[in-house]
């Protein structure tokens, strides 16, 4: 594993960042989440929700990379080129989704598939 | 286990015999092949009775073979069947029951009049089922080769296993038949009761021989036999499970044979065809009872109180039915009733130990009845279903049915004990015994029982064969080859030409006369030598003799002080004494339904008239109310203890544990079910509530409940 020591890395040689610390990371992440539920659970448009999945994920990823930077570990970094690619692939078939959705009943609204309960 | 040890040494000192004898069992079963055969390639002609006939000719065959070739009594090893040992040294032990024949000459005179009298009688059938050709035929035909199969299995077996499977092929073989016409209900109810009346016999012969096993550890019969006859038992080992021993045999024989208290199903059994009535449940199945009792007679006698029940219960029977009997207007029921007090009087001959007698009067009756309940069937056939004998008169002015009338007279004439007639011979030895073995209650019971047994057979006869000339026909339209346009419904004339009875042809013809033939000659044998010193019965005696019936035998078995009737020796003084009973019973008979037939129903109106006497005859056309009875104390009790396990298996079972169980969940889903609304939104709100309610927990309550936990923890593990 690679260790703070081996790589000689420390939050000093960050210059340009050097006055940010851990937390303001975090709160940027806490905010977009907190944007991206209020939206997924307020709006009706498919696309709209979807778009605040994707800042939810954004967020978790911000958080990721902080704490992996913060801890000196390039874990959080792998992880969150594993959620790019994956958020990708999902938007795509998400997309599609909609897509089809909207062609049968010609509306965006997540309301109008209450039937799928069944 | 000392049993055990001292017999394990005895083996049985049998010689082996003939394996072609084998062939006895086997026509039967391939003849119920090819019936199976036939059944399956749609055969529309007579060609199942033919093959059926054929191979029980056959069977017969190599019967007659067997006896000629017969010296002394064999084991046939036919294949290994069960065949297990266990154990070593004093814990040795095992259970052998092969699939082998015990040939012995109680076997062979059995086997004589099964296989004979079968043949017979599925000649006759070929005839009366005709109606049925392309329909029931091929059905019936394997019935009765099942029937002969599971015979030959049950009297030549040579343990009790191979003779169990053989009574209950016989028991299912019964049921086959009796519902053959299973599109009537009162038919399919004859064949559930006679069924289930059997199993109840059956559950005492099966214990028996469980006990037989457990007490003398084989099945048997030579082993068996040897085991009783060195007295290396031990009473005391087996206890109550030895005495109680020939009580369940006799449960099974009774159930079979039809005695009080199982004989309630033998007179329903008359629902099915003719010829089965007089095969199965005249001749040869109801006769295995006595079988049993003759085969197991050593047997018998571990308990000292058990021949004296197999007489009474014998002699009760025989007067009951025969009493019932008089009341009947059906002749087939007449006769259903009679062989049950035949089988009465077979009963008590083997429980006053004339085991020869009773086997006599089994050859005897298996001919003579045979003979009456095919000219009933005759009857029933030509008349349309008829059989009240107040609707048939004087058949034997009509053309073609001289033969029938008069083979019907020789039967009866037999089954009365007419001197010098089969029947008398046969009959005089159970009761002669009776007064010599001491039971002379038994023997005026029976006696005057006989004079019944004269009145109501003639009266079937006077009433039915001669008189004037009047018949109505039954309301059954057998589809015969007369057509159905010269004897429409509702116009059935009184022989005024409207009604065409048909007579019998000649299959029908010929096996009566061959049959009465045989019930005539079945007097010879009493005169042949019996082989022994002193002892009457001639051929049938010297066959019993040679078995294990042998203990039976009078004269054989010590008897202390013989009895006396009228100062004389019983066997003498009865040829008279019985003879005077029958022939006032057929007097009687004359005058009532003969001479003046008025008499007989003013005699019934005068003591229906009568208070005192009223019940009587009432009580006699009923049946003593028996049916009712056992309706009564038996069937209703079991129907509402079944009625109440019902209800238990469906409010507890059913309705508490299973359905119960089962709507728990369903009521708890029922609960949340609201939440599955199908708007995303609320899903999403649930999730989000949930997570952070998950979160409050761990951040705020944990904190505070963990010092709580820890605590009770410690105080826990101090207090183990």
């Amino acid at each position: 594993m690679m260790t703070a020591d081996s790589l000689h890395l420390t939050m000093a040689t960050l210059e340009p960042f050097s006055s940010l610390e851990l937390g303001h990371f975090i709160l940027t992440s806490a905010i977009l989440f907190a944007i991206g539920i209020i939206g997924f659970l307020t709006r009706r448009n498919m696309i709209v929700m979807f778009l605040c999945t994707e800042l939810m994920f954004q967020a978790a990823a911000i958080a990721m990379i902080a704490f992996g930077r913060f801890h000196m570990d390039l874990s959080g970094q792998v992880f969150v080129i594993f959620i790019l690619t994956v958020a990708a692939a999902e938007s795509a078939l998400a997309l599609a989704l909609v897509v089809l959705l909207f062609r049968r009943k010609e509306t965006l609204n997540a309301e109008a598939w209450t039937e799928l309960r069944e | 286990m000392t049993i055990e040890t001292t017999h394990m040494m005895m083996l049985a000192n049998t010689a082996a015999g003939p394996g072609w004898a084998g062939f006895i069992l086997w026509f039967p079963l391939i003849s119920l092949a090819l019936c199976g055969l036939w059944s399956i390639l749609r055969i529309k002609s007579k060609l199942p009775a033919w093959t059926t006939v054929g191979c029980l000719a056959l069977a017969f065959l190599t019967t007659v073979a067997l006896y000629v070739s017969y010296s002394e009594p064999v084991v046939i090893h036919l294949f290994d069947w069960f065949n297990l040992h266990w154990g070593s040294g004093a814990k040795a032990g095992s259970f052998v029951a092969n699939f082998s024949l015990y040939v012995d000459s109680l076997t062979l005179l059995w086997m004589l009049f099964v296989t004979g009298l079968g043949t017979l009688i599925a000649l006759y059938a070929s005839e009366y089922m005709e109606p049925d050709v392309g329909k029931g035929y091929t059905r019936f035909f394997a019935g009765v080769s099942v029937f002969l199969f599971a015979m030959s299995c049950l009297v030549m077996g040579d343990n009790l296993v191979l003779l169990y499977l053989g009574w209950e092929g016989v028991g299912f073989a019964s049921y086959w038949l009796i519902g053959y016409y299973y599109t009537k209900p009162s038919a399919v109810a004859a064949a559930k009761k006679a069924f289930i009346m059997n199993r109840i016999g059956d559950l005492g012969l099966a214990l028996a021989i469980w006990f037989i096993w457990l007490n003398f550890g084989t099945v048997e019969f030579a082993d068996l036999f040897a085991v009783i006859a060195s007295g290396a038992y031990h009473t005391e080992a087996g206890g109550w499970s030895i005495s109680a021993i020939p009580f369940l045999l006799m449960l099974g024989a009774f159930g079979k044979s039809a005695q009080i208290p199982l004989y309630v199903w033998l007179p329903d059994a008359m629902e099915g065809p003719t010829p089965v009535s007089a095969l199965i449940h005249a001749a040869t199945m109801v006769t295995a009872g006595v079988y049993l009792l003759c085969r197991m007679f050593p047997v018998m006698q571990l308990h000292e109180l058990a021949l004296p029940t197999v007489a009474w219960i014998g002699t009760s029977t025989a007067i009951l039915s025969a009493t019932i009997a008089l009341a009947q207007y059906d002749i087939k029921r007449i006769m259903a009733y009679s062989t049950v007090s035949q089988l009465g009087f077979m009963f008590a001959g083997v429980g006053v130990m004339t085991t020869a007698g009773a086997a006599y009067h089994v050859f005897t009756h298996a001919f003579f009845k045979a003979v009456l309940f095919l000219t009933c069937g005759a009857i029933m056939h030509g008349f349309a279903g008829q059989l009240d004998l107040r609707k048939l008169s004087g058949i034997m002015r009509l053309r073609g049915w001289k033969v029938v009338s008069v083979t019907m007279l020789i039967g009866c004439l037999c089954l009365a004990g007419f001197p010098l007639t089969s029947g008398y011979f046969s009959k005089d030895m159970i009761l002669a015994q009776a007064f010599t073995s001491g039971h002379s209650a038994v023997g005026w019971l029976l006696l005057f029982t006989a004079g019944l047994t004269a009145y109501y057979t003639f009266r079937v006869w006077f009433r039915v064969c001669i008189g004037p000339v009047h018949f109505e026909p039954g309301d059954e339209d057998h589809g015969d080859d007369h057509g159905h346009d010269d004897h429409g419904h509702g116009d059935h004339g009184h022989g005024d030409g409207k009604f065409h009875p048909h007579a019998p042809k000649w299959a029908v013809n010929f096996v009566l006369i061959a049959i009465t033939v045989g019930a005539i000659l079945a007097a010879i044998p009493y005169f042949m030598p019996s082989g022994e010193e002193g002892v009457k019965g001639g051929w049938v005696a010297s066959m019993t003799l040679d078995s294990s019936a042998r203990d039976g035998m009078y004269g054989v078995y010590a008897i202390e002080e013989k009895g006396k009737l009228f100062g004389a020796d019983p066997y003498n003084a009865m040829y008279f004494v019985s003879a005077a009973f029958g022939l006032v019973g057929i007097l009687i008979a004359w005058w009532l339904h003969l001479a003046n037939r008025k008499a007989a129903d003013a005699l019934r109106a005068k003591l229906l008239a009568n208070p005192l006497t009223r019940w009587l005859p009432t009580a006699m056309e009923n049946k003593w109310y028996v049916d009712e009875i056992y309706h009564v104390f038996v069937r209703a009790p079991l129907w509402v203890i079944g009625h109440a396990f019902a209800l238990i298996d469906r409010l507890f079972v059913d309705g508490l544990l299973v359905n119960g169980t089962g709507y728990l969940p369903r009521a708890v889903g029922r609960m949340f079910q609201p939440l599955q609304n199908g708007v995303l939104q609320s899903y999403a709100v649930l999730m989000a509530g949930g997570f952070a309610l998950v979160v409050v927990l761990i951040v705020l309550v944990m904190p505070w409940l963990q010092p709580i936990l820890a605590d009770w923890m410690a105080g826990t593990g101090g207090a183990g």
